[in-house]
């Protein structure tokens, strides 16, 4: 479990690593290495050359305005997990980021990076997605903005061009009268979902169903997001849950491996669907209880 | 008085050096040696064609590439069969480097050694195998089936083939009230030890010396194969273990290929040479174990009191056998439990596939006896609609018919199977009082009506533990009065340094800080036999407390001669030997030591005093006849057969009705040991065993694929419990049934909480779900598809006739 042979650059100035990158595209970026590093050392990849961006210090930040929380291509899962503001902002962050790995992967591991691994069963590509998120990505010609709906466009794959470091990422605000929840279901505490979801909810201004945006992990190759808003025209009981859970089925393709068969998958579905979903509306009435009373 | 130390809950001496990361293991040695990375077969079976090494041996940092044409002499001969047995008819071990077919995915084929392990692992890349694909046989359903061989030359893939019995079970089945016929199976789990394996080699050419250290649980093991497989002395080796980061089992085989290619290369090359095994080598070229199939026959009254008992398994012995049948053996005799038995026959078949060996994991075919015999008791206890202790306390053994012999069956050490003293009804009377067994059901019924299904599971075993052949143990009181002791058998974490100490203090007089132990060196102690099969305490244990009775005699006598005084009327206080009832009559045992020891050169202050001109009767000669210089003593403890451990499990689960993942509510353990040297060390074994009990009940199996490729061969996927998954805490009580066979009724601890794990959570879960259990491990998934299944399809899985 040794890497093979490749060189190492550790870049100063975002510029530097732009210029190497350039010049060497078959070169691979380190931030957290989290997923890099052990996948170099059990020789299931070769990288050439390593670019290090760890001493960029413009990459490592934590933004939360009103707007939204815009983090850097070096701020980790633990920083913005343990971001007041940013959380406040952005419930979702919090919520999600609970679920990343262990604490010790937290530590070292980007929430950019994780982004741009772009792993279905990876939780930070889905909440990008069901967040209407945007990422940001610079090259020697200069930056870009993808819109995650247009990033994530195979297993492990993005829209991102030779030469394009993913910079930083943004997230908007949570609307007022919207609510969110997050779960999933591991084989252990801190390992991959077997299945996942994220849900944005949005009331009325009586408090009725406005929206429901869910956000699968681990039951599609990439990160997929079913609106279930028509799922619910008349609030929420146990026969839409059910009705929703169905719905978002039919979207997803959860497959079987060594841990769980597909049909278990697809029951993890439906179960957090309804879990989930009376959490997010459980969420949203507090919030708009806490709105109105404010 | 000097405090009692034995029963004690002292704090572990090894956990500040082991606990800071100031332990030493094998790859914090010789930083300067030369590393070496191994070629594994990446077929699970094939031949092979040809091995092109050229491309290896330009690459700068290489000094060394090694195929099976290399090996000489002893070497190139098949590793040793470790434990030979008759019924073993078709025993076969491996090459240390694979001669012409390979049987597993990760068999070693060839060895590079190289400036480091990085340059080592390139070449290994460089070097081309052609390989020649044969059919590979995976999974017990496979071995059976026979339709391909692992090995050409053994019919129908089977190993061994065994039974024992006693009385007449088929006439008993068959006129018992009621049977009960049904199958069971076990998944392969395996040891996981925090530090793989590990070896490093010194060759000193000028003193024509090998040192070895290796991450081993028999450092004699080990330096006997050394020696053998290089054609050099005994008394050329020496093996020390290291620390040594965990072995449960895996590391008491030997030699691994790596333990003798090691030496080798480090002879030849002259230089140090270092192997660390890395974790997917650990997955798939060290062992696993579980893998069985079972059979169940059983006949019982109205009581259910068992008539007779016949039982029949499948045992996956992997690619080969270099420890004999010793888990079969196990599984077939320790199956039996707590239990009077009026007749039993078991037969098994000891089966070759294409995977990783099998030999023993903690727990060594116990689980799986427990298994079977603990399902058995479920399945009456529901068939008669009686509770499931009652059913248990039934068949018990009771206390007054100890000694208790099982037949004519014969143990893994090849001695009757003969129990030596234990209280199963006791036992059963504290563990239903830990979880309050008798209201349980009313808990059930109320979570029932909240929709909530919560089940408990019971689990019974008897441990045979301490078997021999034999330790032995040295003490030696310096001039300093520091006591140090050295037995043979080495340690893996279990807390040998503080047990073996407090039976020292107790045992000579002296302060518990003054004593320092030594284990697993064979400088120390050239005869010794290993750490397994929970043995460490019984053997080695009882073998220091007769070697500091032997040195205590030896003190006490040179006291009496110079205090003038009788021995009987002496005391040893906290290192000081002393006139009962005179204190200030007195001497230390470190003048004792200095007075042990005639002198013609006076070193410091304290060995002036035993010099030619400072004592001595000129009568007599130094040292006496038939006495020896120094103040020590050694003693060896080798037992007539095994003692028995036993204890009681009982888990409480919660499963979900929607997901079927199971939470673990409550755990309760009684645990009899014999006598505790130290509370503490026990319930830390305890924990650690119910741990993996969980994670081979709940949570790990080896995925292997039809083509033999292990499909989890990571901590990723290989799902080992982490702290989250096992109980926050574990209700424990002790029991305390002396063994007679040894002199301080000490019985083993180390494997004993693991044993049980399967047997209670199947029964939990089965008691949460309404169904039968009869496979574990069980994951959610798993479970989830037999709901599906029980709910369109009522028939049982046993046949009740």
């Amino acid at each position: 479990m040794k890497p093979a042979a490749f060189t190492f650059q550790r870049p100063t100035e975002l510029s530097e690593a732009l210029a190497a990158y350039a010049a060497n595209p078959g070169a691979k970026i380190l931030a957290g290495g989290q997923s890099l590093i052990p996948l170099m050392s059990m020789r299931l990849t070769t990288v050439s050359e390593l670019i290090d961006i760890n001493g960029i210090g413009e990459l490592s930040f934590i933004e939360a305005s009103e707007a939204g929380v815009r983090f850097g291509a070096l701020a980790r899962h633990a920083e913005l997990h343990a971001h007041e503001e940013a959380r406040r902002v952005q419930p979702m962050l919090h919520a999600a980021l609970s679920h990343v790995a262990h604490a010790t992967i937290r530590n070292r591991g980007t929430t950019v990076g994780s982004i741009v691994h772009a792993d279905a069963s990876g939780e930070m590509p889905v909440v990008l997605t069901l967040l209407g998120g945007t990422l940001t990505v610079a090259s020697t010609e200069g930056r870009r903005e993808i819109a995650a709906d247009d990033l994530f466009i195979g297993p492990l794959e993005t829209a991102l061009e030779s030469g394009e470091i993913a910079v930083e990422a943004f997230v908007p605000a949570l609307p007022a009268r919207h609510g969110i929840a997050f779960d999933e279901i591991a084989r252990r505490h801190g390992d991959y979902a077997l299945c996942g979801l994220g849900v944005v909810l949005g009331l009325t201004e009586d408090g009725g169903i406005e929206s429901v945006r869910a956000g699968y992990i681990s039951v599609t190759e990439t990160p997929i997001v079913v609106d279930l808003t028509e799922c619910f025209p008349d609030g929420i009981d146990a026969s839409s849950l059910v009705a929703a859970g169905e719905k978002a089925l039919e979207q997803l393709e959860p497959e079987g491996d060594i841990h769980a068969s597909a049909e278990y998958r697809a029951q993890l579905a439906r179960t957090l669907t309804a879990r989930v979903i009376t959490a997010a509306h459980a969420d949203a009435k507090a919030r708009l209880f806490q709105e109105v009373t404010a | 008085m000097t405090t009692k130390m034995m029963g004690e809950p002292v704090a572990r001496v090894e956990d500040d050096r082991l606990v800071t990361g100031r332990g030493r293991y094998a790859d914090d040695l010789a930083p300067e040696a030369l590393e070496m990375a191994v070629l594994r077969s990446p077929h699970a079976h094939a031949r092979i064609v040809s091995i092109d090494v050229d491309a290896v041996l330009d690459v700068a940092g290489v000094h060394a590439v090694y195929t099976y044409e290399d090996l000489e002499g002893a070497l190139a001969e098949p590793l040793p069969l470790l434990i030979p047995h008759p019924n073993l008819t078709h025993g076969r071990t491996q090459y240390a480097l694979a001669k012409d077919e390979v049987n597993y995915v990760g068999e070693a084929i060839a060895i590079v050694i190289a400036d480091n392990r990085y340059l080592a692992e390139d070449a290994v890349g460089l070097i081309e195998v052609q390989y020649e694909f044969l059919p590979p046989v995976v999974g017990i359903d496979a071995a059976r089936a026979a339709e391909n061989l692992v090995h050409d030359d053994v019919p129908g893939n089977v190993a061994a083939t065994m039974e024992q019995s006693f009385g007449d079970p088929e006439a008993d089945i068959g006129g018992a009230p009621h049977r009960l016929t049904f199958d069971l199976e076990i998944e392969r789990s395996a040891c996981m030890p925090m530090e793989g394996r590990g070896t490093v080699a010194r060759w000193d050419p000028d003193l024509k010396r090998m040192s070895v250290w290796s991450s081993t649980q028999t450092s004699t093991g080990v330096r006997a194969a050394v020696a053998t497989k290089l054609g050099l002395d005994l008394s050329q080796v020496d093996v020390i273990t290291p620390d040594v980061g965990g072995g449960f089992g895996v590391k008491i085989v030997h030699p691994w290929p790596e333990e003798v290619l090691v030496p080798m290369a480090a002879k030849v090359l002259g230089r140090p040479v270092k192997f660390t095994e890395d974790r997917r080598e650990h997955f798939i070229s060290s062992a696993h174990e579980r893998g069985q199939q079972q059979h169940i026959d059983v006949g019982f009254d109205d009581d259910g009191r068992i008539l007779g008992l016949s039982v029949q398994f499948w045992h996956d012995n992997g690619a080969y056998t270099p420890y004999g049948l010793i888990v079969p053996i196990i599984t077939s005799t320790q199956l039996i439990g707590p239990y009077k038995l009026p007749s039993y026959r078991v037969v098994f078949q000891s089966l070759y596939t294409n995977t990783v060996i099998v030999t023993p994991y903690r727990g060594a075919g116990r689980p799986q006896g427990v298994f079977a015999m603990e399902r058995t008791m479920d399945a009456i206890a529901a068939y008669l609609g009686k509770d499931r202790t009652e059913v248990r306390e039934v068949n018990f053994i009771q206390p007054d018919e100890f000694p208790y012999a099982h037949g004519e069956l014969s143990f893994q050490d090849g001695r009757p199977l003969i129990y030596d003293s234990g209280n199963y009804p006791e036992m059963m009377r504290k563990a239903k009082a830990l979880v309050d067994w008798d209201e349980f059901e009313k808990v059930r019924d109320e979570a029932r009506a909240e929709g909530r299904k919560v089940g408990i599971g019971i689990a019974c075993y008897v441990e045979g533990t301490g078997v021999g052949p034999y330790e032995g143990g040295h003490v030696q009181i310096e001039t300093s009065g520091k006591v140090k002791v050295s037995t043979g058998l080495t340690t893996q974490g279990q807390g040998h340094e503080t047990a073996f100490a407090q039976i020292v203090a107790d045992e000579l007089g002296v302060r518990f800080e003054d004593i320092q132990v030594v284990t697993g060196d064979t400088r120390r102690s050239p005869y010794s036999v290993g750490t397994f099969a929970s043995r460490a305490a019984v053997m080695s244990g009882s073998a220091v407390a007769l070697a500091a009775r032997a040195a205590k005699a030896k003190a006490l006598r040179l006291a009496a001669d110079a205090l003038e005084v009788d021995v009987d009327d002496l005391e040893i206080v906290d290192g000081i030997v002393r006139v009962k009832g005179a204190p200030a009559s007195q001497i230390a045992l470190g003048t004792l030591a200095v007075l042990s020891n005639p002198l013609r050169y006076a070193f410091d202050e304290a060995s002036r005093a035993a010099t030619q001109f400072a004592v001595g009767d000129p009568t007599k000669p130094p040292v006496a006849e038939d006495d020896e210089p120094g103040l020590e003593g050694k003693d060896y403890y080798s037992p007539m057969r095994s003692t028995f451990a036993s204890g009681i499990h009982i888990v409480i689960v919660e499963t979900d009705p929607e997901t079927a993942e199971v939470s673990i509510l409550k755990y309760a353990v009684v645990h009899d040991c014999g006598t505790l040297i130290n509370p503490r060390i026990v319930e830390g074994q305890v924990h650690g065993g119910v741990a993996q009990g969980v994670g081979g009940a709940l949570y790990e199996r080896m995925a292997y694929d039809e083509t033999g490729q292990l499909q989890n061969a990571s901590f990723m996927d290989f799902l080992m419990p982490y702290v989250t998954e096992v109980p926050e805490s574990i209700e424990i009580d002790h029991l305390e049934t002396p063994s007679p066979l040894n002199p301080l009724g000490l019985k083993g601890a180390g494997e004993a909480g693991v044993i049980p794990g399967a047997a209670a959570f199947a029964s939990a879960i089965e008691d949460a779900e309404n169904f039968t259990i009869t496979s574990m491990p069980i994951s959610p998934s798993e479970l989830y598809a037999l709901r599906l299944s029980k709910a369109t399809d009522t028939a049982t899985e046993r046949t009740n006739t």
